[in-house]
């Protein structure tokens, strides 16, 4: 019936106008042919590893060997795991930290890169540089750079006065040093996505400031601000969901060291799962950690929504 | 009146200078790391261990790079790295550009958040079950799982994006070809895909790139033999302890191709991460 009716439709030249086929309910169902063959990969390499990381979540499944169901057990071991519990909080820590310096320094790279200069253009791919890196490749640069007796920043420490410091070979650096790092990698994407929503504010207030003598500050505090608010958001829940699933540059400068002083959550699954074989426990762990960042992609989607509405 | 200018002019100037030290200051971490790298890869060993440090090589050096390549199956990790990120980019557009397509075209809010979703699922959490699925399969020690797992990454960055710009299309020319009795499919292939062709460069750009650089699958997947570029560079590090100058060229040969790619098409670049916030893994 419907399948009949959109033919008849086709042939009516005045519907499209009224009723645009972009739009119409009557195509809706044939547009779903395009996703079809995506769907499939998705559900293949996507939704299988999800469902089947339930399943093994609550049984004992080791690499070899029976895999006994034992219901909510391995959620239990986490409440009483002491270095779950420890990587839980050095993930929240890191995390925090690895939000609030990116989107400062992000912020205040946006407002730069958004006034006219010469050479804007190549400063700003330098600046993206970083992000587009190969992160192990980079993660090996700094290493080399952090060399407590021969690494290149003990020494320009050195140079400004200040004492030599231990960088990641300490556990009491190492946490505040990857912040740097993720900082370091990871601003230009704050810059990207704020730079992104101050190109499309509207020039009007900006030059009703300037005829009231508003000085740089005055209009990004009363207008940039306000107005690129919602980008600030979504870079922020972008930033926290990324410095969350950190792995690789933690991975190969520290390995979660010295000790277990930056083993975060990522990296004890990985260490549970492939270090360990504990692939039952590491699957609970991982249903956990997905839970706690669809929370936050939620909310992600909620100020997503709130923009359009505006 | 004229005084009034002056002080405006002045004020003027102090903002430019502003704005100049800012951006010097915001764009140096970037400057000084990379051309450490550089200076790091063509410096001999004895200078590249020597306190205080030595910045710039003389005479420069390639023995680094030589070193690397004999000494490390180089040019086999080179070809498996360009097989799997052009295969699973490759398949991506072929599956997710007809899929941007359709759920821009049918309003489908809901299939966009599943992609969101594996946007925000850490790849780690991937691997486990896949991992056992190749083994039962037979397939650890092949390129197969290392490109069916990079799927994880280029498919949702290509769908993202293609969404995206086919809701920025105007609708009427595909209206006018359908009005003409042409299928949906000849709509979407003839009309709708030739208009989105920047926006497919964006989002190969950008699921190659994330591709290339993908460590955590190949470390779990990759056998001695179907290792990629990020792997095999992770393990100079973890057999030659403190040899720097050849770990710097490993790493440079790895990240260089990503680093030319993004100077050469920065523009396609920014427009795609701008959009989407995208990044794979």
């Amino acid at each position: 019936m419907s399948d009949s009716t959109s033919r008849l439709n086709r042939t009516t030249p005045a519907r499209p106008v009224a009723n645009p086929p972009g739009h119409g309910r009557n195509y809706a169902r044939r547009y779903w042919l395009f996703a079809l063959p995506a769907a499939i990969v998705v559900a293949a390499v996507i939704v299988f590893p999800w469902i089947f990381t339930l399943f093994m979540s609550v049984h004992d499944w080791k690499v070899s060997g029976s895999t006994p169901f034992v219901g909510m057990a391995n959620y239990a071991k986490m409440l009483i795991d002491d270095r779950f519990q420890m990587a839980m909080v050095r993930t929240l820590v890191f995390t925090a930290a690895s939000v609030v310096a990116p989107v400062l320094l992000g912020v205040w790279a946006a407002v730069c890169f958004a006034s006219n200069f010469r050479l804007r253009g190549l400063a700003r791919t330098i600046f993206v540089l970083p992000m587009m890196a190969t992160p192990v490749a980079i993660s090996l640069v700094w290493t080399m750079m952090f060399h407590p007796q021969l690494g290149v920043l003990n020494y320009l420490l050195s140079l400004m006065g200040l004492p030599p410091s231990a960088w990641v070979y300490d556990s009491a650096t190492v946490i505040p040093t990857l912040v740097m790092v993720e900082t370091w990698q990871w601003t230009p994407l704050v810059m990207l996505i704020v730079l992104g929503g101050i190109a499309s504010l509207p020039q009007d207030p900006y030059e009703a400031a300037t005829l009231d003598g508003a000085n740089n500050w005055q209009m990004f505090r009363h207008i940039t601000l306000p107005l690129a608010w919602p980008f600030i958001v979504v870079a922020a829940v972008i930033r926290m969901i990324d410095a969350l699933k950190a792995f690789d540059t933690i991975y190969v400068i520290t390995l979660g060291g010295p000790g277990t002083a930056s083993e975060t959550l990522n990296i004890l699954l990985y260490q549970t799962a492939f270090a360990y074989y504990d692939l039952g426990y590491g699957s609970a762990m991982v249903v956990v950690f997905f839970v706690l960042i669809l929370l936050i992609s939620m909310l992600l989607l909620h100020v997503r929504q709130k923009q359009v509405l505006q | 009146m004229s005084r009034f200018t002056t002080i405006n002019r002045v004020k003027r100037l102090a903002g430019r200078f502003g704005l100049y030290f800012s951006v010097l200051m915001l764009i140096s971490p970037a400057i000084l790391f990379f051309l450490w790298m550089l200076s790091l890869a063509f410096k001999n060993e004895a200078d590249n261990t020597a306190f205080p440090p030595v910045f710039i090589p003389n005479p420069p050096t390639f023995d680094n790079f030589i070193d690397v390549f004999a000494k490390n199956d180089f040019l086999t990790y080179t070809i498996n790295s360009v097989i799997v990120s052009f295969t699973a980019t490759g398949l991506a557009l072929l599956f997710g550009v007809p899929a941007g397509y359709g759920i821009a075209k049918a309003n489908a809010s809901k299939a966009a958040v599943l992609i969101l979703i594996a946007r925000v699922t850490p790849g780690l959490s991937y691997l486990i079950p896949l991992f056992l699925l190749f083994q039962w399969l037979g397939l650890i020690g092949t390129l197969v799982p290392l490109v069916i797992t990079h799927l994880v990454i280029t498919v949702p960055i290509v769908v993202w994006i293609m969404i995206g710009f086919f809701e920025g299309l105007p609708a009427e020319l595909e209206e006018a070809a359908l009005v003409d009795g042409a299928t949906i499919w000849q709509a979407f292939r003839y009309v709708a895909m030739p208009l989105a062709r920047p926006g497919i460069t964006v989002a190969m750009i950008l699921a190659f790139i994330f591709s290339w650089n993908n460590f955590i699958f190949g470390v779990v997947l990759a056998g001695r033999s179907t290792r990629t570029l990020p792997v095999a560079v992770y393990n100079v590090l973890t057999f030659e302890q403190i040899s720097w100058g050849p770990l710097a060229a490993a790493a440079l040969v790895v990240t260089a191709p990503v680093l030319l790619l993004t100077l050469l098409m920065q523009k396609e670049i920014v427009a795609g991460l701008t959009a989407g916030g995208v990044k794979g893994g």
